[in-house]
């Protein structure tokens, strides 16, 4: 999906920077901005690139740097840290091979954590991409990347 | 029976989805017995429930929909904070995704009467699925004339947009909220003005909590004043407290205020894992005190929360049984805010860091003496100075540590020392 | 009238103010840190909080507006103690090497410290070093020193409309940067310097040339000279512990004498000489029909705000180099071939109220060989107090003395070219008087003057209205340039100068300098004009002496290609 098309379903106002930024990087595979799109976007709405970047680095969702297909996000809030009996964060870096912070060499999958997702009566939980996966187990955790894997595959 | 269900009538028995279920199930009569109803008359009935926000503060619901309502210039905005971050607390999801109609019901009885005519939605972007489900709704609503112009026949016109937040914990505090939906990084601004004469595009606004603006059909639906026999003398009505942690039936309660916490966690909430004890428990949240079993029954009820002096009423109980290092705990809980500080004011910026470091000398058996009381001069600084409420209310686990716990700093302490020796032994 | 009791002592404060104003309106000190009296309150280093008694939390001063009954604590233990905490928080993320940094003994941050009586701080060091920023000819920032207290953010954003610097990042992460994290000199920063004459402490500074100078000046080959802009001796002394607005031009000469420099020239020649060219400039636009309006060229923040911003507007622009540059085009030709120096032994050293004139002098059009600048370095009020007190110069009591030939002669509209509409009245002066064709009754053009942002007057030229409007500040600047670029502006002549109240204000002047400062160094300005025996450009012999020995006519083909210039787009 080209930048411009994405504007285009946005009004011109500069109150809707976040609604589009978090649109755009929804539809790129990369789940990132370069710096010609924050450009771009700052001069669709008339607002300095500085502001663009402020906001860019402000909230988490945002990212400067390549991601993979996959976001796992694991939340490391109190309330999923009390219901963690398999330890989460050890067992995914395992199964992907990343430590948080990297991205596969595949560029399938990278690992962050995440403040409280609001999903703690599900903990422990972790968030792919737009989906909340909750009540895990280090089976239900190999059968959501499985699953992320077959999809690629199919 | 602790349970009363209010706001959670629906949850589970209609589709979120269809309004028609919401219609079905007595939705929408509120609002239309409000827009038959004389303004002055609903502001009496909200006046009489005596209703409270149940976004945490606290602060009663009639004197900020008076205050928008007095206001002449156009154009006003109500704003629904659904932007619930606070670790613990996910009772409004359940509202979100379980009757999102009822938000946008309360919305409306609140723009009725404050003459407002444009409302946003601003829900966390974690919470994708809700956001599907409220824009859902918003478009159904609209179809039916529920939103948009002349409602209902009647002269009154409102719509409603639903914008998503991007990550950020701070966002849940009304202005940096305010900054977020005028589409810029959230950080708070400087108090006075407040909303509900200069708020979103410096214009007069009501911000209401997901709850609180759920709550409002019930009150109109069933008065005001026979809303406010539900609860306590300082809490009227019901409250959706979420429970998380160490039980057995973690979830989403709709109780009445003035229940023990006790009978919550045991009875709702379905007790602790047998053989285990309560250590410790969370209000409200990793912003909230963190008290030792034997308060527990204490009641739910605002102004015993006051106490702790921080946004302990958005009614969450965070369960922690013995099996956890009580440092580990707090370590945890600043490892929060040092992240989620907006960092805009100092003492916020720099002093979650602080103690963060210092928490980390007790994790790690180095704590002195001196430490301690940096830890308490800090997370006084910070608590008395913070810009805004979150960071005010950060240290409150802190605080409240270091007022029920203070012993468990002393042993700490002390075990520090003898590790020194025993290093100094070594050597 | 609310009736209010500070440490005790009741007051009567005007409603609508704050704690703050209070107190100050009855001399009770609050000690601040993020407050600047003409920027926005933003409250975030809650360095003033003081307690209300019968309170839980403490209040900021700066903030909190009064009401009837408040009884305020300002040095109660518990607000004593958050300052001092805040203070120390700070100082342990700051790079506190006090006695190696630009402002030491000039840091409101060190001031603050001091008074407090912090003496340890009790917080670990958390200060991750960065880079320093020294890509530019004008800006150094340094980051470790930053305590992101969001002052050179508004200036740039709220009054300048420049919008450079943003906090970039979250929470502890959080920096002051300009977009992607790029260095100064790869974004459109006009160098106006405002960020950093707000800049509490040694974050943003004037990149430092003094060294450049004294080793010019101890380089035996080297024919140093030295210009000095109008609104330096209004300014100058005020750095060297002499009263606001005084004026000090004769000892100011004197001390770059000692200094070492050859010669001490006045910019105010070659402001004189940008009038009789500008001045015709408007005068052939207006009757060819030629682009207006015309707008100023002498402040070289605006020309870098035009050339990025507004290119459109590069027709408008008065092709006249600044006068600090034709000074520069002069020394190295004119003067060069008179005095039978090799140009290239000759050293020009300007002393500006700006930080922009040190990239104006590095622009490749300002250099009549092609090669070498004709400005070689540029220094700011700051740096040349900084030089007089390296040598010692004990500056209050220097004997006064006066410029060197050629510039010897004056006029009075040279002197107000650095205040705000200064240029406007020095080139209507002169305008009027030659397509008039007769001497000027009063020379003093009332309507032109003031600080406000945006100004505008008619003037009454042969029984034909013009209009002209006097702009200071970028932001509304770019008002004004909306106007010009969307064809609707009424005006003929338009002065446009980037710093609050014009060069008096400019990012190069002593530290702390506010509006109500730049006024007063403002007023001092036009006492200069009143007391010159010469007050109009074209009455100065010795311009027309340059005129009738060297460069003909004014716009002559000698005069354009050494007085004027031209502009690029790029956006």
């Amino acid at each position: 999906m080209i930048l411009a098309e994405v504007l285009k379903r946005f009004p011109k106002k500069k109150e809707y920077l976040i609604e589009i930024l978090l649109e755009y990087q929804k539809q790129k595979e990369t789940h990132h901005f370069e710096e010609h799109e924050l450009k771009e976007i700052a001069n669709y709405l008339n607002i300095p690139e500085s502001r663009v970047c402020s906001v860019v680095g402000f909230y988490t969702f945002f990212s400067t740097e390549p991601r993979g297909k996959y976001i796992f996000q694991i939340c490391r809030d109190l309330p999923c840290q009390l219901n963690d009996n398999f330890d989460l964060l050890s067992s995914i870096q395992m199964i992907l091979g990343i430590k948080v912070g990297e991205t596969t060499q595949d560029g399938l999958f990278t690992l962050e954590y995440t403040s409280c997702l609001g999903h703690c009566d599900k903990s422990p939980a972790i968030r792919v991409n737009d989906k909340i996966h909750g009540s895990l187990s280090l089976n239900k955790l190999k059968a959501i990347v499985a699953e992320c894997k077959e999809k690629e595959n199919a | 029976m602790l349970e009363m269900k209010l706001v959670s009538k629906r949850f589970g028995l209609i589709d979120p989805y269809s309004i028609d279920d919401f219609i079905a199930n007595k939705g929408y009569q509120a609002l239309k017995k409000a827009l038959k109803a004389d303004k002055l008359d609903l502001l009496d009935e909200i006046e009489n429930s005596k209703l409270r926000g149940r976004g945490g503060a606290g602060f009663p619901v009639a004197i900020k929909i008076m205050a928008l309502a007095k206001e002449i210039s156009q154009p006003k905005y109500v704003i629904c904070n659904a932007d619930e971050g606070e670790p613990g607390n996910f009772k409004d999801r359940y509202i979100l995704e379980k009757d999102p109609h009822s938000i946008i019901e309360g919305m409306l009885i609140a723009a009725y009467m404050t003459n407002a005519k444009t409302g946003y939605i601003y829900i966390r972007g974690e919470y994708s699925l809700q956001i599907d489900i409220m824009k859902n709704a918003i478009k159904q609503a609209r179809e039916k004339n529920y939103l948009g112009e002349a409602i209902l026949g009647t002269d009154f016109s409102f719509d409603l947009e639903v914008r998503s937040g991007a990550g950020s914990y701070v966002c849940g505090e009304e202005f940096a909220l305010l900054e977020s939906l005028e589409g810029k990084a959230g950080r708070t601004r400087v108090k006075p003005p407040f909303p509900t004469s200069r708020g979103l595009f410096n214009k007069p606004t009501l911000i209401n909590n997901v709850e609180t603006f759920a709550t409002l059909p019930v009150i109109i639906d069933i008065g005001g004043k026979e809303y406010a026999k539900i609860g306590t003398a300082s809490s009227t009505g019901t409250k959706l407290i979420s429970i998380s942690g160490n039980v057995l039936k973690k979830g989403v309660y709709e109780v009445p205020f003035g229940i023990s916490m006790r009978k919550i966690i045991n009875e709702l909430g379905g007790g602790v894992e047998n053989g285990r004890k309560i250590r410790m428990v969370q209000l409200g949240g990793e912003c909230g005190p963190i008290i030792p079993e034997y308060m527990l029954d204490m009641v739910i009820d605002f102004e015993r929360f006051e106490e702790f002096e921080s946004k302990t009423g958005a009614g969450a109980l965070i369960v922690i049984d013995d099996r956890f290092d009580f440092f580990e705990i707090l370590k945890r809980i600043s490892e929060f805010f040092t992240h989620e500080s907006c960092g805009k004011c100092i003492p916020c910026r720099e002093g979650n860091y602080h103690l963060l470091k210092i928490i980390d000398r007790f994790v790690n058996y180095c704590a002195t003496e001196k430490d301690m009381n940096l830890l308490e001069n800090t997370a006084m600084v910070l608590h008395h100075t913070s810009l805004c409420g979150l960071g005010q209310s950060a240290p409150t686990a802190i605080i409240s540590a270091l007022h029920y716990f203070r012993g468990t700093f002393q042993k700490r302490i002390e075990a520090s020392l003898s590790q020194e020796d025993r290093i100094y032994a070594k050597n | 009238m609310p009736k209010i009791k500070i440490n005790n002592l009741e007051i009567f404060a005007d409603p609508g103010s704050t704690i703050l104003e209070a107190a100050k309106e009855h001399n009770i000190n609050i000690p601040t840190l993020c407050y600047y009296p003409d920027l926005h309150i933003n409250s975030d280093c809650r360095i003033c909080s003081v307690e209300i008694v019968g309170q839980k939390g403490l209040v900021t001063a700066c903030s909190t507006p009064v009401k009837d009954g408040m009884d305020i604590k300002v040095n109660s233990p518990r607000a004593l103690n958050a300052r001092r905490t805040i203070t120390e928080m700070i100082l342990a993320n700051h790079d506190a090497h006090c006695t190696t940094c630009i402002r030491n003994l000039n840091c409101e941050l060190q001031t603050l410290a001091d008074n407090l009586g912090i003496d340890a701080t009790r917080y670990e060091n958390i200060l991750e070093p960065k880079a320093i920023d020294t890509s530019s000819y004008s800006l150094v920032r340094n980051p470790n020193r930053c305590i992101k207290c969001g002052r050179c953010i508004d200036v740039c954003q709220s009054v300048q409309s420049v919008s450079v610097l943003e906090i970039i990042g979250r929470g502890r992460e959080s920096v002051v940067s300009p977009a992607y994290g790029k260095l100064i000199a790869d974004v459109f920063c006009t160098y106006c310097g405002q960020c950093s004459s707000v800049c509490p402490v040694g974050a943003i500074t004037e990149k430092d040339d003094t060294d450049e100078v004294w080793k010019a000046l101890d380089a035996h080959s080297k024919h140093v000279i030295v210009q000095v802009a109008p609104a330096i001796r209004v300014s100058l002394g005020e750095d060297l512990g002499l009263p606001l607005g005084s004026i000090v031009t004769g000892k100011l000469i004197s001390a770059l004498k000692m200094l070492g420099f050859s010669k001490v020239f006045d910019t105010n020649f070659t402001a004189d000489l940008t009038v009789i060219e500008e001045g015709h400039e408007l005068i052939n636009r207006i009757s060819n029909k030629g682009v207006l309006p015309l707008i100023t060229s002498c402040c070289p923040a605006w020309i870098n705000f035009a050339e990025h911003e507004y290119p459109e507007l590069i027709d408008n622009l008065s092709t006249c180099k600044s006068p600090q540059q034709m000074f520069g085009a002069l020394a190295k030709t004119y003067y060069a071939k008179r005095e039978n120096i090799d140009p290239k032994d000759i050293y020009v050293v300007s002393i500006m109220p700006c930080t922009a004139k040190k990239t104006e002098a590095r622009r490749p059009e300002m250099s009549v060989n092609n090669e070498d600048p004709d400005v070689d370095t540029v220094l700011t009020t700051r740096e040349l107090a900084k030089m007089i007190k390296q040598m010692g110069i004990d500056f209050n009591n220097l004997r006064e003395s006066n410029f060197d030939k050629p510039d010897e002669v004056t006029s009075g509209a040279g002197a107000i070219f650095g205040a705000s509409g200064g240029v406007m009245e020095a080139a209507l002066r002169t305008v009027k008087e030659v397509l008039e064709n007769k001497p000027l009754k009063i020379l003093d053009f009332e309507q032109v003057r003031g600080t406000e942002h945006i100004r505008h007057a008619d003037v009454e030229i042969n029984g034909a209205t013009y209009k002209v409007a006097i702009v200071n500040t970028l932001g509304s600047a770019r008002e004004i340039a909306e106007q010009v670029k969307t064809g609707n502006s009424p005006y003929s002549f338009i002065e446009i100068m980037a710093c609050p109240g014009g060069c008096v204000g400019g990012g190069g002047q002593p530290y702390g300098t506010t509006h109500a400062k730049a006024r007063e160094r403002m007023h001092s300005l036009y006492q200069v004009d009143r007391l010159s025996k010469i007050r109009k450009a074209h009455d100065n012999p010795a311009v027309s002496n340059l005129y009738t020995s060297f460069l003909g006519n004014p716009s002559s083909s000698i005069a354009h290609e050494l007085l004027h210039t031209h502009y690029t787009n790029k956006r």
